[in-house]
């Protein structure tokens, strides 16, 4: 009985243990691979990324949105506090696209003329959850 | 201490302890999930950026919350089971696993309510989505190995090591949003302090709570149909429904 459970245990533990290297494995693997969009540090880089279809992830920079008056063609900033891209969107905005906030853009980045040509833009939310009012008292205090 | 861990293990004591503990169980987590959940709907505060929407979090952290939680108790029971052989770790692990699949589910579909209108998508392929879609299918094939072998003692083996390989996903869900870019923001509540207010976190709490003590109250009554389906030609099962009458 002793040896068998001892033969438990050691089945288990060297099964724990292949785990924790195919995790290591996995997770070195997937640093690569898994990050959902590049940082505009990333694209200006000297890296080249060249692909037809990649996402960029940062702030949308302040002052930085130029919406058209007569079409959906819009141009902003996206910054992740180091370096900017210019964008170029043309189609609806989500609803949390505004300045200082997360954005993600997924398209084309020309390295010719620096622009990104984004086909679809998403909002980030950060972890933040704010009431309202306190957001407004917030901003009265400054 | 040794003692009690030995009657909780034994099927006739656990039976009697569920069957009187459970309708206070149930009844006090309707409650509890109720008054965080009402008071987060209709009681708290507007989120400034995200609106009336975000308050499905109130669903939505409860859910997954839980839902990895199950998994990290099973992972424990797998062990216990194939170290020990202790038939109530895998009657824990078949009562459970149904549940975690049900609220991986409830996650996965609030989060995609929250994200149409939030993100602008209901679904993308980042690390923190994909790892809790694995999560739902490593339920469902735990679930599909109830009934896959013919002695009992192969489907406790079998279940509990899946279970324990499955294990390697729970660290990518945690820590995916700190590792790599992704779409899903990083955890708002941590040991060192909330970026929620106040205001919009007790309810939450609340509403976790709630969802913990449900889970508690189904899975001892999901255990006790297992327990009556293992041990029902024994006598103790007799006796205690013979009493009854």
């Amino acid at each position: 009985m002793r040896t068998k459970r001892r033969n438990r245990v050691i089945f288990v533990s060297s099964l724990v243990a292949s785990l924790s290297v195919a995790f290591i494995f996995i997770v070195l693997a997937m640093n690569e691979n898994v990050d959902f969009y590049y940082t505009p540090s990333d694209l200006t880089s000297s890296k080249i990324i060249n692909k037809d279809s990649l996402r960029i992830g940062g702030l949308v920079q302040e002052d930085s949105i130029k919406i058209s008056k007569d079409s959906l063609k819009t141009n902003f900033l996206v910054t992740d506090l180091e370096n900017s891209i210019e964008v170029y969107y043309e189609g609806i905005l989500p609803n949390l696209f505004k300045e200082n906030s997360g954005v993600i853009a997924r398209g084309f980045y020309d390295y010719s003329d620096g622009i990104f040509y984004a086909k679809e833009i998403l909002a980030k939310h950060d972890e933040n959850y704010i009431p309202k009012e306190v957001k407004k008292a917030l901003v009265n205090d400054t | 201490m040794k003692q009690l861990f030995n009657q909780l293990i034994s099927f006739p004591y656990f039976f009697k302890i569920a069957q009187k503990s459970f309708p206070y169980l149930f009844l006090l987590s309707i409650l509890v999930i109720l008054l965080g959940v009402l008071w987060g709907v209709f009681f708290s505060p507007v989120d400034v950026t995200q609106g009336e929407v975000y308050r499905i979090i109130y669903l939505h952290v409860p859910a997954a919350s839980v839902a990895q939680s199950i998994y990290y108790t099973m992972v424990i029971a797998s062990i216990t089971y194939l170290i020990w052989r202790i038939k109530m770790a895998s009657v824990f692990m078949i009562s459970m696993a149904p549940l975690g699949a049900i609220f991986t589910f409830l996650a996965l579909f609030t989060g995609a309510v929250w994200g149409q209108p939030t993100w602008g998508t209901w679904w993308v392929w980042d690390a923190r989505l994909t790892s809790t879609l694995i999560l739902l299918i490593l339920y469902l094939a735990i679930i599909s190995l109830f009934s896959s072998f013919d002695r009992r003692a192969s489907t406790d083996q079998a279940v509990s090591i899946v279970v324990l390989i499955g294990g390697i996903n729970l660290p990518i869900i945690k820590l995916s949003v700190e590792w790599w870019n992704t779409l899903h923001q990083s955890a708002s509540m941590t040991l060192s302090g909330s970026s929620i207010d106040n205001e919009m976190l007790i309810p939450l709490l609340i509403s976790i709570f709630g969802f913990y003590l449900y889970v508690t109250a189904i899975g001892m009554r999901k255990m006790q149909v297992e327990i009556l389906k293992r041990e029902i030609s024994h006598n103790w099962v007799k006796e205690i429904f013979i009493e009854k009458r």
